[in-house]
């Protein structure tokens, strides 16, 4: 019996980048065998992407492709030769699942379309993943992380009143891609299994931002049911605080709603609060407050204050810098930081599993693979001989 | 064999509250799953229908998203007609059980019993304390996938803490590397939360492995999933880069790391507070990824002299003197639409893209194309366009099902059909109050009635 939930389940990767390289580590984090086909010579470009461990640039060390490749093989191989792409379809007959992320029409060009590769493999899932979908006006249309905010999700919402919008920290819109793209992987999985054949899942990022829940999208019947806008307007109420407030160390962050007042003075301990600002609505006294306020919250620290105002149920939150998170007691007494060793970088801290379930396990089986590593290893079943690799790479193939 | 949705067949038990897992159960529902939420009119506040308290005054005219009903009127039953609710509140079916008594937890189990998936989001401390944890859960049902996604999960210091999306943008680390760079405050009216919208594919990513899994063991799981933990990998190699090289990264806005990137302000009116609130501001998104882009945006620009600057001419030169660049780019875009931007860029090759408020995604061509919006009509809400599912499937096309459900309206098909209880049963546990609704029009005895006078009319 399989020992992993997807160890039976066998991926072509032909993605770059982030969400799908994101959603293939999902698949082969809990046991897919995923094959990650990269470009002879230079490979995935996030290999060109910091951070690298000690800023040194370097193929091997970049820190993103290393999170996000775990668990993976590599092998090189350019769809652009014609033994390449008889290869690839070779490669196609043993495989479940093709995940590709490269813009609409580019695998029909190489003549590498579903129609092609279902005849070699009837049952194949195909997810695609792309900024626009594989249809509509703007199916060509380029994109990165903040037209992806800007045009699918959240942005017009952020920010200050009087200032630009601003995204989110980081790719964050990218890599919760991956997850979408994963899912419904897997959907098309269960209905492989179940119902006994292959399908396209066609994957537009825009629209998945669109769907998703959030504060900002579940704006959507809201703006259609009051015939108003939702813009960049203040979330407070009345006096009560809401948003990022100093502290001794740093900075909380807080929200309370009208119902959480009492909570609130529960955690300063100062129950006249409640006479004094009988009515929180009232935006007139919210001076009067942050006065008792502010100087309350500076004699604490960011971690004291989390931990008052977790005893009394109230949503107050750290503003944790990086340092804060590594140093987490909740991260780490739950295990969610991972050691892998890896044989260029050596062993080092990796965000861990993204839960945990029993009957099945997250697993580090091996690190992200060197450029090509698995080259004598998957070409080789293939009946390929170490003389044909290297006839094969002189021809810029592998 | 006729091919049938995805997920028909699997039966679901909600008991989620607010975003994430009604979230995740509304993915399963479009996917053909029969979603039965459990509603709790004797809980208080009803965190699923988003119905919390009567509204105060002037909250139904607040541009904002507190209280979106439907022509900005309360409504006869606004526990059927909240916009928040509503946009998941379709494809699933609503049954109420009052699980704060030892019968209605019964009834709960026995509906658990005929479940393939169980899915919730409460506090750890409030399922445990109804009686209703996993442990109990996969005892009755050893065949059950078992999600439990509170804030925290369940271990660690923090466990029985509350939480949400806006506290956990700020213990992950996400406040401190986003909003802009040039305000020592940290968190900028960011009252927008990755965490709610990557929870919900997670899951559902965990529920079918369980499936899969459970086909070749014939056993169910547990899966602990903290809420806190999905946007963990999101910010992977940021804090790689601070366990790795002791960095501690910090916001850059909206710019990228490496290359030209920017939002800016284009034909209309100046931000203030007036337009943030109510619309109107017009904002293009522009990213130049390299040489051939920037000659495509030169291009698109007609090649004016500044352009043609030692200053601007390669990618680090460019990144450079990125202030003195967006200086020159806002005095172009100031001069256009941002739609007429995003076109004319991108026909060059520039990846480019607005700013879209509500109305542009309504109307937005490639949405619309696509038939992404899903026109759904509801008899307390009318008829309105939602937005529909993130992915399609080509040979197992997705569909609407069933409006937002109504509180109860499936009471009948769960407590007969599924759960099998005979018609004396029912009656004697709808005369307790331990099923059913027993006052359609104020099932919810905590908020007492409707108050009088709730801005002149309902």
């Amino acid at each position: 019996m399989a020992d992993q939930a997807l160890s039976d389940v066998k991926v072509l990767d032909l993605t770059q980048h982030f969400a799908g390289p994101y959603c293939t580590k999902m698949l082969a984090d809990f046991g897919a065998d995923v094959i990650k086909i990269e470009r002879p010579g230079e490979g995935d470009p996030s290999r060109r992407m910091g951070p690298f461990l000690n800023d040194e640039p370097h193929p091997e060390k970049s820190g993103i492709f290393l999170h996000l490749n775990t668990n993976k093989r590599s092998i090189t191989l350019n769809l652009k030769t014609a033994t390449g792409r008889n290869i690839f379809k070779e490669l196609m007959r043993d495989v479940d699942i093709l995940v590709e992320n490269f813009g609409p029409g580019v695998m029909e060009e190489l003549g590498l379309g579903y129609e092609v590769l279902e005849e070699i493999n009837p049952k194949l899932i195909m997810t695609r993943i792309s900024y626009f979908g594989q249809s509509g006006p703007y199916k060509d249309y380029k994109g990165s992380d903040i037209i992806a905010e800007g045009m699918g999700g959240p942005l017009y919402m952020m920010g200050l009143p009087d200032r630009e919008p601003v995204k989110y920290g980081d790719d964050t819109t990218l890599f919760g891609i991956g997850n979408y793209a994963a899912a419904a992987t897997m959907v098309a999985l269960f209905v492989a299994e179940h119902q006994g054949f292959g399908q396209v899942v066609d994957f537009g990022i825009m629209e998945a931002l669109q769907s998703c829940v959030n504060w900002q999208l579940t704006m959507h019947p809201t703006y259609q049911y009051k015939g108003a806008p939702v813009g960049r307007e203040t979330t407070a109420f009345g006096m009560l605080p809401t948003g990022g407030f100093p502290c001794k160390d740093g900075w909380v962050y807080m929200i309370v709603d009208p119902g959480w007042w009492p909570k609130l003075v529960a955690m300063m301990e100062m129950p006249e609060l409640m006479e004094k600002f009988s009515n929180v609505l009232d935006a007139t006294k919210k001076d009067e407050f942050d006065a008792i306020f502010y100087p309350w919250l500076l004699e604490r620290t960011k971690k004291e204050l989390h931990e008052m105002a977790g005893s009394v149920k109230l949503n107050v939150g750290a503003i944790n810098t990086m340092e804060d998170v590594l140093n987490d007691r909740h991260y780490n007494e739950r295990g969610a930081f991972a050691e892998i060793d890896h044989p260029v970088v050596g062993k080092l801290t990796y965000p861990g599993r993204p839960f945990t379930m029993t009957e099945t396990n997250w697993e580090i089986k091996r690190p992200a693979p060197l450029l090509g590593q698995h080259n004598e290893e998957v070409y080789g079943k293939l009946g390929y001989t170490r003389e044909d690799l290297v006839r094969l790479r002189e021809a810029g193939v592998i | 064999m006729a091919k049938t949705l995805p997920l028909e067949g699997i039966r679901v038990v909600d008991l989620s509250v607010i975003w994430a897992a009604p979230f995740t159960t509304w993915l399963m529902g479009c996917l053909g799953a029969e979603v039965i939420h459990v509603d709790n009119t004797q809980h208080m506040p009803d965190f699923h229908r988003m119905f919390t308290r009567w509204p105060f005054p002037g909250d139904l005219d607040l541009p904002g998203g507190r209280a979106g009903r439907p022509g900005r009127k309360v409504g006869e039953r606004p526990w059927n007609r909240d916009a928040m609710w509503a946009r998941i509140g379709w494809n699933r079916l609503s049954c109420a059980i009052n699980i704060d008594t030892p019968e209605g937890k019964e009834v709960a189990l026995r509906l658990v019993d005929k479940a393939d998936i169980f899915m919730e989001n409460n506090s750890a401390h409030a399922m445990e304390s109804l009686g209703l944890g996993p442990k109990v859960m996969m005892e009755r049902n050893p065949r059950l996938i078992c999600i439990n996604m509170p804030s925290w999960g369940r271990s660690g210091p923090y466990m029985n803490y509350v939480g949400w999306g806006a506290l956990h943008e700020a213990i992950g680390g996400h406040d401190w590397m986003r909003g802009y760079p040039d305000e020592e405050h940290p968190a900028h009216n960011v009252f927008r939360f990755h965490m709610d919208s990557t929870t919900g594919p997670t899951a559902l990513f965990g529920a079918i492995m369980g499936l899969i899994r459970r086909e070749k063991t014939g056993k169910g799981m547990w899966v602990d999933y903290a809420q806190m933990e999905s946007m963990f990998h999101h910010f992977g190699e940021i804090y790689m880069d601070a366990a790795w090289n002791g960095r501690d990264t910090r916001t850059i806005g909206n710019r990228h790391p490496t290359v030209v990137q920017g939002c800016y302000l284009c034909r209309g009116p100046e931000p203030t507070e007036e337009t943030a609130r109510y619309g109107g501001e017009r904002w293009i998104n522009i990213t130049i990824n390299n040489d051939e882009e920037w000659k495509g945006f030169c291009d698109a620009l007609g090649n004016p002299e500044w352009t043609k600057d030692e200053k601007f001419s390669d990618v680090l030169s460019r990144y450079k003197n990125h202030d003195e660049l967006d200086e020159h780019i806002s005095g172009w875009t100031r001069l256009h639409d941002n739609f007429e931007i995003f076109y004319m860029l991108q026909e060059k090759g520039v990846p480019a893209g607005p700013v879209q408020d509500w109305r542009d995604t309504y109307l937005d061509p490639q949405l619309n194309a696509r038939e992404f919006f899903q026109t759904i009509t509801q008899a307390d809400i009318g008829t309105f366009r939602y937005p529909g599912w993130p992915w399609k499937f080509s040979e197992t096309p997705l569909r609407v099902l069933n409006p937002p459900c109504m509180l109860g309206e499936h009471d009948d098909y769960v407590f007969r059909q599924v759960i099998g209880m005979s018609e004396d049963e029912v009656a004697e546990l709808t005369g307790k109050g331990t099923i059913g609704v027993l006052d359609k029009n104020a099932p919810y005895p905590w908020a007492g009635p409707m108050p009088e006078n709730i801005w002149g009319e309902k």
